[in-house]
């Protein structure tokens, strides 16, 4: 597997401190929905820098896209969502990862639950179901600080807002809800996950991305509920 | 030769001299994991080793405390680029566990409560390089970074050191454990950079 060239096509922030970066990567294999890619960064001087990032697309093509929520005092993703403009060049090397993917020949009814940017890999599911016509349910929870916080909104309000049951979505906020919010405000709970995700009667695949405490609480929640642990697939930043 | 990315200037890079390539230091301790952490009580908790003759070695966890225990300090590197230096564990060395047995396969399967489970080669675990610990920084391990024990293989990427351990299986072959299916590297050498498998 070797590192090839990225162009950037197109950059469009997403919230304060996130932003999509579209890249052109001639050679690109394509990728499954979940997977993700090594990103590198070369200095004038020689110096390089490399991170792991999720990838917010998913199919063939030769056109990829990122999500970067920017880490403070980090030194890759700033550069990402500050810095970066069309034209620039850097280099990817992947896609990689096997585990943490959505199959569009699963019929098994998919709940989604993302913390902050744990949104990427989990739109790049929402997007593979919805380019496959995959009649498969799909529902995804996300949590945020406030509205302005929420990783591609106006495509997710999209989505939830197309006829029938395919998909719908659910935001729990940690901060502050819109005006008249009729739900608590606060970290994602056992309350709220009964409140917004499938039962366990559905038996659904679960795929869980964001920050570590995040990840361990919801999934904590999950199994105390009765979700099977072998349905609940996790990803955490920090550690990819 | 790597293309020049413009405006990049490594702005928080740091002297790291004792870094593998490609990683980067974190004062963090990132987690990396496939799914819910398992609770394991330690009244429930075992630590075997089986060989291909059938031999099984068993340790509770009263027993598996009656042997000698050793501090570690060592540096530990993910295959997800950070690297965190001079961490401080407490475990008991692999080569005192594996005193008593008889095998002459040279492979290992390392399982984990929760199902997990990844490959060595039995020479990655003697001559004083792989431990099974239950304290991290003094305090006993946390379920989240693998408690009560997990394997500690520091010269490896850190996801050979499997959390929630519970047993070693001798194999004639090295047949590849989870994240090794998914797409890690079979071996892991950090220093060699084996992260993905046909770099």
């Amino acid at each position: 597997m070797s590192w090839r060239l990225a162009t950037v096509g197109a950059a469009m922030r997403l919230t304060d401190s996130a932003r999509s970066i579209r890249l052109d990567v001639p050679g690109w294999p394509g990728n499954l929905a979940g997977q993700h890619l090594d990103l590198r960064l070369t200095a004038e001087d020689g110096y390089q820098a490399v991170r792991s990032y999720s990838i917010a697309s998913a199919g063939p093509g030769e056109s990829i896209e990122l999500g970067v929520d920017r880490v403070p005092d980090g030194e890759v993703s700033p550069y990402l969502v500050d810095d970066v403009m069309t034209g620039d060049q850097l280099e990817v090397r992947g896609p990689l990862g096997g585990w943490f993917v959505w199959h569009e020949d699963d019929p098994s009814p998919v709940q989604l639950i993302g913390g902050g940017s744990g949104v990427v890999p989990l739109i790049a599911m929402a997007r593979a179901h919805r380019a496959a016509g995959a009649t498969s349910r799909f529902r995804m929870l996300v949590s945020a600080r406030t509205p302005e916080d929420v990783l591609f909104a106006p495509e997710l309000s999209a989505l939830d807002a197309t006829p029938g049951d395919r998909f719908a979505l659910d935001v729990v906020y940690t901060r502050r809800g819109p005006e008249d919010w009729p739900f608590p405000i606060g970290r994602v709970d056992r309350a709220a996950l009964e409140r917004t995700t499938l039962p366990v009667s559905d038996s659904p695949a679960i795929f869980v991305c964001g920050p570590t405490g995040f990840v361990e609480t919801v999934a904590d929640h999950l199994v105390a509920i009765g979700h099977d642990p072998d349905r609940i697939k996790t990803e955490r930043f920090g550690g990819a | 030769m790597a293309v020049i990315s413009r405006g990049f200037g490594g702005r928080a890079r740091r002297e790291a001299p004792d870094l593998p390539p490609g990683q980067y230091l974190t004062e963090d301790f990132p987690v990396l994991s496939a799914g819910p952490t398992p609770d394991v009580p330690t009244e429930e908790w075992q630590f075997a080793i089986r060989t291909e003759s059938g031999q099984t070695l068993r340790w509770s966890w009263d027993e598996f405390h009656a042997l000698p225990f050793e501090d570690v300090s060592t540096d530990i590197h993910c295959v997800t680029r950070w690297s965190k230096l001079g961490t401080s564990w407490r475990g008991v060395a692999l080569d005192t566990l594996f005193a008593d047995v008889e095998t002459s396969e040279e492979w290992v399967m390392a399982h984990s409560y929760g199902g997990y489970t990844t490959n060595l080669a039995l020479d990655d675990l003697l001559d004083g390089r792989a431990w099974v610990v239950t304290e991290f920084d003094g305090e006993p391990l946390d379920p989240e970074h693998g408690g009560p024990a997990r394997l500690l293989v520091p010269h490896l990427y850190f996801w050979k050191s499997a959390k929630w351990v519970r047993g070693l299986t001798m194999q004639a072959e090295d047949d590849p454990g989870f994240w090794e299916q998914n797409g890690y590297h079979t071996h892991g050498d950090p220093w060699r950079e084996e992260r993905y498998w046909g770099q």
